[in-house]
């Protein structure tokens, strides 16, 4: 069986991966390098998240295949198991953590709540007096356009743009063809080049790295208030959020943009994303930045991926619409796929992500 | 709001904002060094030509400040610890070149430096008296910084010149058209009686323990060897392009695209001096000139037969002085060609093109972002310079936000 992967980001390559083991003879094509688009801008950061239980299912699925391949993969994908550390600014925040806490610790999800002192001793560097935060030990960071090209390092990937979807043949720019018994979209924002329909909006994020402080930050921080931002799905809204990289840097995000198109970096929002960083940890100010860049992320209305079957199609699958997750979430996508297209059972339900939902939110 | 910018204090930056500020421009001068001069003239302006117009005119000059994000009409400069934006009618981008290293095996051995930079180095206290030191590479610099070096007491081993002797004496033949350097090049030897200028000559590699000790040249098909204690090292320059290309100026291979006033394709964005292409000190003065006039609406079209003919000189150099293609085979798998991120040949050479090199290896990633490594690997590998993103140079995380919310200069 040949199978047809168009785009060679995380998703693509965790796809590719996968059918390969199934014993499919896969091609990849993308006009770009491996791991160039959306792979190349995000954060890394593999999170469990619990916005709905299909995210969490989704999540924690990912995770754990995340925790088998670290394993295997090369140095370069600079795994780092830092834990992430979610910050309670207030009363109201901690009462989140504990939600979650009860709501993690049901599942089986390592969580502990850390009050305002031990926060402040798991990061000297945060605003004192916050009120706590809720520490997930098996979250972690990676660097994802090394992942991808691991996971892709024996399939063969072409360096050409799908410009057309028919039915068992996707026809490239160079005007070749390539016949396939399964093809899978897997080009993030773009897909909607190929289908016009999805409910898909790009979603600008920036990102800032330092030069290199190793030991300044220890766990991948996120600010609770982060959920309330990330919730809109129409406002602009900055989030305080800083990772620790294996190098030694620390990488600060995020940002979230609806309507942006070029991907220059729009000055007032990125001084409103470092205002807001500076808020939770004043010392970052003054360390050093080499780098900003953007990305965008293929938005969905209901905030979940979409996975599986392309409707009106027999060999054409889905596998887009990761928002800021696509990195944690790429390999159970990849499984889920992998699955439907085997006629098997999944480890958790599909039809969450299914391309004919509604995509209505809450 | 200043009517004309002009960043960068080398020869082309003063004599932009000399010839503006005598039109009756207002004109602000930022230069990251402490005094105006730039890498020829630092720290030694003082009789140099410009410099007596230069002390009748009124300048805002604003020292040790680096521009690290343009914003609009607006520049964000990080001074010392404080941040403020300028904002302009005209800038005119003067920002120079920096040097031209190719990694060879051992170029990164504490001892081993540039050769502007060894200059710099012994400006800023570095006693070199009594130190053997070679001076190796391509181009007139050799000479220059060579006489230099030699009359701050150093022991001058010997002049690599990679050059061929036969391009050499073409060369020599062609510069008879050009007395004025034809003169400056004899002062220079006549400095330098007694040192070895070797020709067709070029570091294959340079050893020591910790430090550089032994230096292994190529001529031809010998080799020999020289212990010294300090190697001066460039191939030339590269412009600096990164400003103009966060103006968003069109860049070509050779430097920032400008037209016969100095324009760059972005209206009211002038360049001057070696950003536009590699000339030296006289085809900077002119363009400076030119760009200063030109930002002042003056007619600048007597100064273009001069500046055609600078300019022929300066051509002549780059096809003289350009590395010749063997210099692409001196790396062995380990030696390390990204210095920030420790990224070596071998790694380097089995990727397709700089975007996987950077993505997959960190090459270029690090704080220099590529400014040496990247010219570097063009010549290696033919890759494309990567894209410039603000910070363009590293700044304090308080500068980038700062400074972007102001909207008006203090
Ligand atoms: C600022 C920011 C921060 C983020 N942080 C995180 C995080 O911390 N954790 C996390 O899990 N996720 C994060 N994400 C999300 C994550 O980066 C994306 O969800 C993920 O990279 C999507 O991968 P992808 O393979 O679907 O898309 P991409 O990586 O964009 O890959 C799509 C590929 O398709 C190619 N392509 C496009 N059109 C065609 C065509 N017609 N034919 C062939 N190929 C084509 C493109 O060239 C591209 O290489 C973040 C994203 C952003 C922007
Ligand atoms: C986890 C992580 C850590 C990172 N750490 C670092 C780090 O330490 N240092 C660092 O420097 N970077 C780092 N990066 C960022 C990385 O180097 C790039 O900046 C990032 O991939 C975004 O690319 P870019 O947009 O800056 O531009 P580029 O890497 O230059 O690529 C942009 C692509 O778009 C194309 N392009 C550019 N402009 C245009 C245009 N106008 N029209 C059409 N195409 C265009 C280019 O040809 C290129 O293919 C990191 C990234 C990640 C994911």
């Amino acid at each position: 069986m040949r199978a047809v992967i168009i785009g060679a980001g995380i998703v693509g390559a965790a796809c590719a991966y996968e059918l390969q083991r199934e014993g499919f003879q896969v091609t990849v094509c993308d006009p770009g390098v491996i791991g160039g688009g959306a792979t190349a801008a995000g954060m890394g950061h593999l999170a469990v998240m619990d916005d709905s239980p299909a995210q969490f299912a989704l999540t924690s699925y990912s995770q754990a295949l995340w925790r088998e391949l670290a394993e295997e993969l090369p140095p370069t994908a600079e795994i780092l198991p830092c834990g992430s550390l979610w910050i309670a600014a207030d009363a109201e925040e901690m009462a989140e953590v504990h939600r979650k806490f009860a709501y993690y610790s049901e599942r089986g999800i390592p969580v502990e709540v850390l009050d305002s002192q031990q926060l402040a001793e798991a990061e000297p560097h945060l605003r004192p007096g916050m009120a706590g935060g809720l520490l997930m030990s098996a979250d972690g960071v990676c660097y994802p356009p090394c992942a991808a090209e691991w996971l892709l390092r024996s399939v063969s990937v072409i360096r050409a743009r799908v410009v057309r979807l028919a039915e068992g043949e996707v026809t490239l720019d160079r005007g070749s063809r390539l016949e396939a018994d399964v093809i899978i979209v897997a080009n993030g924002t773009a897909a909607v080049d190929l289908f016009p329909d999805l409910p898909l909006a790009p979603r600008k994020g920036h990102l800032l790295i330092t030069d290199r402080y190793p030991g300044w930050l220890r766990h991948q921080l996120i600010e609770l208030g982060y959920l309330k931002s990330a919730h809109s799905t129409t406002a602009d809204s900055v989030a305080f959020n800083a990772q620790p990289r294996a190098t030694g840097q620390i990488l600060i995000g995020s940002s979230r943009q609806f309507g942006a198109v070029n991907g220059e970096i729009d000055p007032p929002m990125l001084a409103r994303m470092l205002q807001r960083a500076f808020e939770y940890m004043p010392g970052l100010a003054q360390l050093a930045s080499i780098r900003t860049w953007t990305g965008f992320r293929a938005a969905t209305p209901d905030k979940l991926p979409v996975i599986g079957h392309a409707p009106g199609y027999s060999t054409v699958y889905l596998a887009t619409g990761h928002e800021g997750l696509g990195i944690s979430t790429s390999l159970a996508t990849a499984k889920l796929l992998a699955d439907q297209l085997m006629n098997r059972e999944s480890r958790i339900p599909r039809e969450p992500y299914l391309p004919g939902r509604s995509y209505s939110h809450d | 709001m200043t009517d004309l910018l002009i960043i960068g204090a080398g020869p082309a930056g003063i004599a932009a904002a000399v010839t503006a500020a005598e039109q009756g421009a207002s004109v602000t001068v930022i230069d990251d060094n402490h005094a105006p001069g730039g890498q020829i003239w630092r720290g030694e302006f003082h009789g140099k030509p410009w410099y007596d117009r230069f002390q009748k005119v009124k300048l805002n000059i604003i020292s040790d400040a680096r521009v690290i994000a343009v914003h609009g009409n607006a520049v964000v400069i990080e001074q010392g610890a404080a941040a403020r934006t300028i904002h302009w009618n005209k800038v005119i981008l003067a920002t120079g070149a920096r040097e031209l290293f190719l990694p060879f095996p051992g170029w990164t051995l504490p001892g081993v430096t540039g050769v502007g930079g060894l200059q710099a180095l012994v400006k800023s206290g570095l006693v070199i008296r009594n130190k053997r030191v070679a001076v190796a590479g391509s181009g007139p610099l050799l000479l220059a910084a060579a006489a230099y070096l030699r009359a701050k007491g150093a022991d001058l081993v010997m002049i690599a010149e990679q050059v061929p002797t036969a391009a050499l004496m073409r060369f020599g033949m062609e510069l008879r058209k050009h007395p004025k350097k034809l003169k400056q090049a004899a002062a220079l030897q006549l400095q330098l009686l007694g040192v070895p200028y070797v020709r067709d000559c070029y570091v294959e590699h340079a050893t020591g323990k910790g430090k550089l000790e032994t230096l292994q040249f190529r001529q031809g098909s010998k080799t020999f060897t020289e212990e010294v204690d300090y190697a001066a090292i460039a191939y030339g320059f590269t412009p600096e392009t990164e400003l103009a290309a966060a103006f968003g100026c069109e860049i070509l291979a050779h430097g920032v695209w400008v037209d016969k006033r100095q324009q760059t394709s972005i209206q009211n964005v002038y360049c001057a001096g070696e950003s536009t292409g590699i000339g030296g000190v006289d085809v900077a003065l002119l363009e400076g000139e030119l760009a200063g006039l030109a930002a002042c609406r003056k007619p600048t079209k007597h100064l273009l037969p001069l500046l055609a003919r600078e300019q022929h000189f300066a051509s002549l150099l780059n096809q003289t002085f350009s590395p010749r293609p063997g210099l692409k085979h001196l790396c062995t798998a380990d030696t390390i060609v990204c210095r920030c991120e420790d990224v070596t040949y071998q790694v380097l050479r089995q990727q397709p093109d700089s975007r996987t090199a950077k993505l997959q290896t960190r090459c270029g990633m690090g704080p220099c972002q590529g400014r040496i490594c990247g010219p570097a690997n063009t010549f290696l590998f033919g890759w494309e310079q990567g894209s410039v993103r603000p910070p363009i140079l590293p700044a304090r995380m308080a500068t980038l936000a700062l400074s972007m919310t102001q909207e008006t200069s203090s």
